[in-house]
């Protein structure tokens, strides 16, 4: 009778959540006993990380140290060129007659879980509503694009990484702007660039950028770099695999872009 | 009487929620697909211990939370588990008197048919694994499952929860 009474109400959950997507509410109010469970269970990586900043060898930190000055200077090196191209983007911009793009503001957020289960690749940040994060919002870490919010509670939120088997993202090849569609499968390593045609110009080593096309992602960050090329004449479409820039199994610290609405030409 | 009663309600919640946090502390990529079953096991011992007190609701409550905590679609683990304390009932007076390994065996058949039904509600949902490690946490569950019953059954006698 117990047994027959659970299965209906767990069978009801399962239709209501999988078919009407009626419990989202629901969830979102429950997440916000899950952080700290998350924060108490991320307790012996917290651990780990503070003994490895804070027990360190004096050679160990000037290494460290002459390492992050010689970036430094490369960076900022870099940056001295970013001004003026800048200057030039806007101007071929007005040339083109086409809107400024706006640079997009960043949250910092730290990483208090990663889902349990292999298959879904999901990640749980501390920073929620609060902060002003909102569903659909674009994740980075310094190398590339991480994934999008797909859950917001108070303190917290979930993250959907580009590499799940649910999720996609419109792209293009930095190199001629072929524009594709780059699905995760379900493994952290490879991403599957869906429906390119036999006669596409994409080669191995392209970098993948997000297109902003859809509307989700921000334009311009790096997503992956493709990997592999397959073009068989028995295939309707060139198999294109590429590879994850972002750290997606390594990043602790995650920027959350604030992208702001931005008026492209038709 | 009643405050002892009270007492030993705090020890099973207690091991519950030890298992949960178990559950989702982040493992290393390799040790991933290994993870034991924690809330299964302290599940099943509690059922064979206080049949009377543990099974098919509880199973209920703690699926659905590990669900929201998994951000899993809600009845996953819920089902799932509402069938392991099912069956654990139908075999608890066996598991009682068979031995330890004989134990072990029918708990990776339970955590084998829990992650089964796992396996086919994510397939609803399209993001099934495509390899046959998810059954994995079968085998490291049984492996743990003498561990997990001396931890719980000292913890169960020494603060007399029945």
């Amino acid at each position: 009778m117990r047994a027959l009474l659970s299965i209906f109400i767990v069978a009801i959950l399962i239709i209501a959540d999988l078919r009407f997507n009626s419990l989202d509410g629901t969830r979102s109010v429950l997440n916000n006993l899950a952080a700290p469970i998350y924060w108490l269970a991320d307790t012996p990586t917290r651990i780990f990380a503070w003994s490895d900043t804070n027990i360190r060898s004096r050679s160990e930190l000037l290494e460290d140290n002459d390492k992050l000055r010689t970036k430094n200077l490369l960076l900022s090196g870099r940056s001295q060129q970013i001004a003026a191209l800048m200057a030039e983007n806007t101007r071929l911009r007005a040339l083109l007659n086409s809107t400024a793009l706006l640079r997009n503001d960043v949250l910092v957020a730290e990483l208090i879980g990663v889902s349990p289960d292999p298959v879904r690749h999901q990640m749980i940040l501390n920073k929620g509503v609060v902060d002003g994060v909102y569903v659909g919002q674009a994740l980075i870490d310094e190398e590339g694009l991480l994934g999008q919010v797909v859950e917001v509670s108070e303190m917290s939120s979930r993250v959907l990484l580009i590499t799940d088997a649910t999720h996609a993202i419109p792209v293009q090849v930095n190199r001629n702007g072929v524009r594709a569609i780059a699905e995760g499968t379900g493994a952290l390593g490879f991403l599957e660039v869906h429906h390119v045609a036999a006669t596409t110009d994409i080669e191995e080593g392209d970098l993948l950028v997000s297109s902003g096309l859809g509307g989700r992602f921000p334009v311009g960050y790096p997503v992956a770099v493709v990997s592999k090329v397959v073009r068989d004449p028995g295939r309707a479409f060139t198999l294109v695999e590429a590879s994850p820039v972002a750290a997606l199994d390594r990043s602790r610290h995650v920027l959350l872009i604030f992208a702001e609405p931005q008026n492209r030409t038709p | 009487m009643g405050g002892h009663e009270q007492h030993s309600y705090w020890v099973i919640l207690l091991t519950f929620f030890l298992a949960i946090i178990l559950a989702l502390v982040p493992l290393p990529v390799w040790m991933l697909w290994a993870r034991p079953e924690w809330l299964a096991l302290v599940l099943i011992y509690w059922t064979i211990a206080l049949p009377h007190r543990v099974g098919i609701f509880t199973g209920l409550i703690l699926g659905v939370t590990l669900d929201v905590l998994e951000g899993a679609t809600l009845g996953q683990n819920a089902f799932s588990l509402t069938v392991v304390a099912f069956l654990t009932l139908i075999l608890y007076q066996r598991m009682r008197v068979t031995n330890l390994w004989q134990q072990a065996a029918m708990v990776f058949l339970l955590v084998g048919i829990n992650q089964l039904i796992c396996q086919w509600i994510q397939n609803l949902q399209g993001v099934a694994a495509e390899t046959s490690l998810f059954l994995l946490p079968a085998i490291s569950s049984a492996l743990l499952w003498p561990m997990i019953l001396h931890a719980l059954r000292a913890l169960r006698r020494h603060y007399e929860v029945n």
